[in-house]
């Protein structure tokens, strides 16, 4: 079967960009397609293995109607820890995630990474073909080679073979590994991932003597408090997080529980930025904060160190003694072992074990310390004991510390072999590269946050010549007519311990998960813990430097997502690069000015990256960011921002003080979508404590009255049928921008790079605004997603002079491209700005691949025409026609817009408000519930509910 | 002089005429000397050198307006620097611009031409000439401004199967028609002024081809009384036409802006603000070019320091009143209590653009206060250097209308600011070469002195008006 694959992937070659290189055309995919679900069994959830391939064209598959979408369940994996997903496919072209209802990782909405990785599949700069010394070569070389070298390691039982992976979470890959070291015992394997929850680990092993896997039960929490975790918006629990936080704070009517976040972080995240009361303390000092803390809870063994963050630890310690096994303290990834090992005995003390904090065995297949790993893997490499170095993803050689010279001891090797999706750092320094296939095009397993096991099904057949992991691994046995599908398969069938077998996988495949996979709960027990480290910490001088993953590129295995690139960081709004973040005071300090080039010394190593000036980042601190500064990852990661691995050694993974900013005189730009924070006194976000609600429930009208509805010469709008609307709630909001990259995908929405952005023509639909109120160093931040606000006295549709914006009959105002003449006149007469212009032919109507991500159901915009959030008009058409057929009306939650389904705190509603029993209608009934620049009388469907915050009134203001 | 004033006094007793010691022509012109002079301008073979070094440098710059404009219209308006929010900048400031420059043609050949102001006739031909100049770059750039100026077209109510008709709540829609109307009566206007003055060329023709098109752009003008008759009636009448013109334009170009409800645009002072603006832009273009004019090809006879003195005066009083706008204007964003308009009030004069606004204040409000010395209003170079700065302010305050209010709108997340691009550059300076370029071929292919109006002008003309020196 592969081969004839191959035969047709060779009909038409495409050379690009110097490469003669095989480009899949939309007729092979309809080939492929064709075969693959003319053979889908009848649950169309799975897909067995393609045998042969059956041109679509002459005889339509089963069960395929061409216009309608089928969906089916993977999961998206990082670090080897999976979201479940759903992905819809337009006769067999993946085109948009969405989450999975029943995954626990999901429950229906996914991050942005996994919004993203559509793109990555039909990136045109993917690796597609095998690379020898960076000149295209074969799969039979490739083979010839590796069985030539691999016969003598086979003699010397494994000896001299070296893989390294990324963290193993996988059931099958673990399975096939393991079997590896069986066969080949002298065969050594390695991990390392760069920004892994390597302090969580040593974490664990401090605390526990044992490693562990930690996760939270936040809708169990009434108080949070996060020891620089940004855990709303970094790590594959995030969207859960995020949805059980904001769940514990759905404000209505009259039930006002809410739970409290306090933040201890020293640079600016998401999470801090939500948090209720928020403290920028260095690095250095959240450890003898940490330490404070916990000696006023009582921890035991826990001496008083001192009392310097009084104020904060007094009121904040007896909230959380308030509330115990109520509370969860969570210290983030980047934070030290010693700090992780406290957090867990301080949840320990407050009883939270069991009930917000949970442990469990870790869901690694091995977990270890893989910083120690990989410098064992260099020193292996350095003394010429390894003959074939396997490297199975990853990009080590761009991301591996600074302080390992990984590159150079990579060409020690006499063998090495990359696989990888992208022809990257490490595939251009090893010998080998293999392309790798993207999950989307291959099965494999993976494992949620707390354990539970999807088995991950294609899409679509491998685009290019590529293969996965768990194939890749299976060269080793030998087996012929291998392929992932019976890899996996073969596994579950030995392991499910299901009594009918056929039955089980299918469901869970189908469902995306299997039942009751979850890793049982464990009670470990907890060892003395010493804070000596934390305490003498922060006797730290001088700058302190925090490395960050980036909250998109993650550790810069994304940089090459032109729409993660793109996407506005949450907290910065930089767009294309990443900055040396410092305070308002330190930059004064310094003297350091915005976009500003400095160059930052760590430990004799410099790097040079662009000032940006961040309130609500500690004094003293600069945090730079990874995943920047990439050399090898095609046209959109090269060249943006700079490279923060240069300077990030193995002893100072995450942070380490004596940094020195140097200013350089020269200037590089920084393209960000939003210049100003503040809302200049006006009122925008309305935000209040949740004691005036309680006291005053009508506040929000009387900041923000709405107009009479007679106030105006125009007639009045009146709805027969449906009329659409939304309500934003901005205290769910937690800024994960997953609903801008979901808007993204959905509606075709091009990306248009950073001179682009420069120019401030970014043409995101949807954008998630955040200010910030309170002096420089005391910020406190809203966030606000702002989509087309669909005014029914709409001051777009009156300007217009062709009428290529108009009402339609639902309440929408729609827009007409094909009559736009492009005056932008609606533009500046939208007060909310959420129109879109095209200035140039942003959309990319040439390249091949990236037709295929294209929604069908949506216009691929033009130059010269305006454009703007729809509330996802396909959607509700889709559904009209649906119900129509079935001679009923649309049910409440029938449509979702794409930002809604992918929201996980369901802060955006849609629906139907001319129906009052809707969801929608009924929270626009609220008291908290405000119509933006509502004095302008321009009635907008989409109104917000008010932010409420839940202050501790002991706390410091 | 006084006799002969006195005397056009009682011929038309409409509105006093002004009193002045400065003649209105020459001593010593007589008809002879007067068509002589004119049609030598024109007809003469050689061409003037500095005729043919100013053509060749306006030529180059029209030239660089075409490639701008076609790199536009290939590549896209991306080209230029506008976005979103600030999404209206050059092409609109410019159009604004040559709307305005363009009045000062019509504001003295139809309500100067009303209210019987003699002197307004030496000027006149000039002044039409900026005009019909001005219309033509003015009607380019909204074009070129559009994201998909092939299809501009749509703005008009034509037939068409899908019976789609244009948005008449638009204002955009009201300018296309307020324009277009403007350009044909201005160029009827300017047709039938040129009438007799073509049959003056078709008689002088010193060439077949020359006779052949004169003759056939007269339209078989023969000097009959009849023809004089119908030429003063159908003057009047277009006159007529155009002095409520004059108004509406400016007053349709500013709804484009009052309509809207961008702080700091949406204000009823806009249309006397913008006719106010137009008068002062365009009287300014048309002393600019008479001085110029006037000096290059010697018409000192003709075009006297009385029309200079007339126009610089006419400049002072239109500042005047723009000035009592830029007071009052802040006094009624304050008055209104309005959060967005006072705020809009601070950006424009303390906010990222302020230079404009004050350099405006400096170059359209305070330099016109020169004119209060006479030195000033009838000293031709002087006259020229002021003028030039007044028009260059004028086209500053419709950039600094542009960018201070759709820089800072209502939500602050989405402010952003402007930068000019190439393009942006090119296409403004370019349409001024491509101004010059009209305004040099119709000073050199029509006599840009309306001759037979000087000519009753003239003593000679006049009851007893050979005893006249």
């Amino acid at each position: 079967m592969k081969g004839e694959a191959s035969d047709l992937v060779k009909i038409t070659g495409i050379p690009a960009s110097g490469e003669t290189a095989d480009e899949a055309t939309r007729r092979r995919f309809l080939e492929l397609m064709g075969a693959s679900i003319s053979l889908a069994t009848g649950a169309g959830c799975t897909r067995p293995p393609t045998d042969f391939l059956m041109p679509y064209s002459s005889d339509p598959p089963e069960n395929v109607i061409p216009g309608r979408p089928k969906y089916y369940a993977t999961a998206a994996v990082m670090n080897g820890i999976a979201e479940g997903v759903i992905v819809e496919s337009h006769l067999g072209r993946p085109t948009k995630v969405e989450g999975n209802g029943q995954h626990p990782a999901s429950l229906g909405a996914t991050s942005v990474h996994s919004q993203a990785c559509v793109l990555d599949l039909y990136d045109p700069t993917r690796a597609k073909e095998i690379l020898y010394k960076n000149q295209i070569s074969s799969w039979e070389s490739f083979i010839v080679e590796f069985q030539r070298v691999f016969e003598a390691i086979r003699e010397a039982r494994g000896r001299g073979l070296s893989i390294l992976t990324e963290t193993v979470v996988s059931p099958t890959l673990a399975a096939q590994l393991s079997r590896l070291s069986m066969e080949l015992p002298e065969a050594r394997w390695h991990q390392y991932d760069p920004a892994g929850p390597h302090s969580a680990r040593a974490g664990a092993m401090t605390a526990f003597g044992r490693y562990v896997n930690t996760y939270f039960r936040l809708d169990r929490a009434d108080v949070i408090l996060s020891l620089d975790s940004d855990f709303l918006a970094i790590g594959q629990a995030s969207t859960r997080y995020a949805h059980d936080f904001a769940f514990g704070r759905r404000v209505r009517g009259t039930n006002t529980r809410m739970n409290r976040l306090y933040a201890v972080e020293s640079s600016l995240t998401a999470t801090g930025g939500k948090a209720d009361h928020r403290l920028a303390l260095k690095y250095s000092e959240i450890g003898r904060f940490a330490a404070e803390l916990a000696a006023a809870i009582g921890t035991p063994g826990i001496a008083a160190a001192g009392n310097q963050f009084a104020t904060w630890t007094g009121p904040l310690s007896r909230d959380l003694m308030a509330h115990r096994g109520a509370s969860a303290i969570l210290a983030g990834e980047t934070q030290s072992p010693a700090l992780h090992a406290l957090a867990h005995a301080m949840n320990a003390t407050l009883r939270n074990v069991g009930t917000t904090v949970i442990y469990t065995d870790p869901l690694e297949a091995r977990p270890e310390d893989q910083i120690a790993s990989l410098h064992q893997l260099v020193d292996d490499l350095e003394s010429g004991s390894v003959r074939m170095l396997l490297i199975l993803g990853g990009n080590p050689v761009y991301n591996s510390p600074a302080d390992v010279e990984f590159a150079a001891a990579l060409d020690k090797a006499p063998l090495s072999i990359h696989l990888g999706l992208h022809a990257d750092e490490t595939s251009r320094a090893a010998h080998w590269h293999v392309p790798e296939s993207h999950f989307l095009e291959t099965w494999g397993d993976a494992r949620a946050y707390e354990g539970t096991i999807t088995i991950m099904q294609p899409l679509i057949e491998p685009l290019y010549n590529s293969h996965s992991a768990i194939e890749f691994i299976d060269l080793f046995f030998q087996i012929p007519g291998w392929n992932g599908q019976r890899i996996v398969r073969n596994y579950w069938m030995a392991n499910s311990k299901a009594p009918n077998f056929e039955h089980w996988w299918r469901e869970s495949v189908g469902r995306g998960l299997i039942a009751n996979s979850a890793l049982p709960e464990i009670a470990p027990a907890l060892r003395p813990i010493d804070t000596s480290s934390l305490v003498q910490e922060a006797n730290a001088q001088g700058l302190e430097l925090v490395f960050r993953p980036d909250p998109f590129l993650y550790d810069g295995r994304f940089a090459s997502n032109a729409w993660l690139q793109e996407l506005p960081k949450n907290m910065t709004k930089l767009t294309w690069d990443n900055a040396v973040h410092v305070s308002p005071r330190t930059a004064k300090r310094l003297n350091l000015k915005p976009q500003h080039v400095v160059e930052i010394r760590f430990r004799s190593r410099t790097v040079k990256g662009s000032v940006w000036i961040s309130p609500g980042s500690a004094d003293d601190t600069v945090t730079i960011h990874l995943g920047y500064g990439r050399r090898y990852a095609g046209v959109v990661g090269n060249g943006a921002g700079f490279d923060a691995y240069l300077i990030r050694p193995s002893d100072a993974m995450w942070h380490g003080s004596g940094a020195e900013l140097h200013p350089t005189g020269e200037t590089y730009p920084l393209a960000t979508t939003q210049m100003e924070l503040s809302m200049e006194g006006r009122t925008i976000i309305i935000s209040k404590p949740i004691d005036t609600y309680r006291t005053d429930p009508d506040f929000v009208r009387r900041i923000n009255p709405e107009p009479a509805e007679n106030e105006t010469l125009n007639p009045q709008w009146s709805f027969t049928g449906y009329s659409w609307g939304m309500a934003i709630d901005q205290t769910a909001c937690v800024n994960c921008s997953a609903c801008v990259i979901a808007c993204q995908a959905e509606n075709n929405i091009p990306v248009v790079g950073k001179l682009q952005e420069l120019f401030h023509r970014d043409m995101k639909w949807l954008r998630v605004d955040v200010y910030f109120t309170g002096d420089d160093e005391h910020p406190k931040f809203s966030y606000q997603p702002v989509p087309c606000m669909q005014c029914e006295n709409a001051p777009c549709e009156l300007v217009c002079p062709v009428q290529a914006t108009v009402h339609s009959s639902d309440g929408l105002n729609d827009m007409v491209y094909n009559r736009c003449v492009g005056t932008r006149y609606c533009s500046n007469n939208c007060p909310y700005k959420v129109r879109r212009f095209n200035f140039l032919l942003y959309s990319d109507w040439y390249t091949e691949q990236l037709k295929m991500q294209k929604n069908p159901d949506v216009t691929v915009r033009s130059r010269g025409v305006m454009e703007k959030c729809t509330y996802c008009v396909q959607r509700i058409r889709e559904a009209e026609i649906r119900a129509r057929n079935e001679n009923r009306y649309i049910r409440d939650g029938e449509i979702q817009t794409a930002c809604q389904q992918v929201c996980p705190t369901g802060a955006i509603i849609f629906g139907d408000i001319n129906n009052p029993d809707t969801e929608v209608s009924r929270l626009k009934r609220e008291k908290l519930n405000y119509s933006l620049l509502a004095e302008l009388n321009t009635r907008p469907h989409t109104t917000y509910l008010a932010e409420l915050r839940n202050p501790n009134t002991e706390m410091p203001a | 002089m006084r006799v002969a004033e006195r005397q056009q006094q009682t011929a038309r007793p409409i509105l006093p005429v002004e009193r002045t010691d400065l003649p209105l022509v020459a001593p010593g012109v007589t008809f002879r000397s007067l068509t002589g002079r004119v049609v030598a301008n024109v007809l003469q073979p050689d061409v003037p050198l500095f005729w043919f070094w100013c053509y060749l440098a306006a030529i180059a710059a029209a030239c660089v307006f075409s490639t701008a404009l076609a790199i536009v219209l290939d590549v896209g308006i991306g080209v230029m620097g506008n976005n979103i929010p600030v999404a209206w900048v050059f092409p609109i400031a410019n159009y604004v611009w040559w709307i305005e420059i363009a009045v000062g043609g019509s504001l003295l050949s139809s309500i100067l031409r009303l209210t019987n102001q003699g002197w307004r006739s030496s000027i006149n031909r000039i002044a039409e000439s900026v005009t019909l100049a001005g219309i033509v770059c003015a009607g380019l750039f909204p074009i070129i401004h559009l994201g998909r100026s092939w299809v501009a077209y749509w703005t008009l109510p034509y037939p068409n199967t899908m019976i789609i008709q244009p948005n008449f709540r638009s204002p955009l829609v009201w300018d296309v028609f307020g324009i277009g109307t403007y350009a044909l009566a201005s160029v009827l206007f300017w047709y039938m002024d040129l009438l007799p003055d073509l049959a003056t060329m078709r008689d002088h023709a010193t060439s077949r081809i020359s006779y052949f098109l004169y003759g056939l752009l007269s339209l078989g003008w023969s000097g009959a009384s009849h023809h004089w008759r119908l030429h003063e009636r159908a003057g009047l009448l277009l006159a007529g036409i155009l002095t409520p013109l004059v108004f509406t334009v400016h007053t349709v170009v500013s709804f484009d802006f009052c309509i809207s409800l961008v702080p700091g645009w949406h204000s009823t002072i806009f249309p006397p603000y913008f006719v106010t603006g137009a008068i002062l832009a365009g009287i300014s273009m048309v002393a600019l070019m008479t001085t110029w004019v006037r000096s290059s090809f010697r018409l000192t006879s003709i075009i006297t320091e009385r029309h200079l003195n007339n126009l610089s005066k006419l400049i002072l009083t239109t500042s005047v009143i723009m000035a009592y706008v830029y007071v009052f204007e802040p006094f009624i964003n304050w008055y209104s209590g309005n959060y967005f308009d006072i705020y809009s009030t601070y950006v424009r004069s303390a906010g990222n653009f302020a230079w404009t606004y004050w350099a405006f204040i400096l170059l359209g409000l305070g330099v016109p206060q020169l004119l209060w010395w006479k030195k000033n209003r009838i000293t031709p170079r002087r006259l020229f250097v002021i003028a030039l700065l007044i028009v260059i302010g004028m086209w500053l305050e419709r950039y600094m209308l542009m960018v201070t209010s759709l820089s800072r709108d209502y939500l602050p997340s989405y402010w952003a600011n402007f930068a000019a691009t190439g393009a942006d550059n090119a296409l403004l300076y370019g349409s001024i070469g491509l101004f010059l370029c009209i305004f040099l071929l119709l000073i050199r292919a029509l006599p840009m002195i309306p001759m037979y109006e000087i000519r009753m002008l003239l003593p000679l003309s006049k009851p007893g008006g050979g005893s006249v020196k």
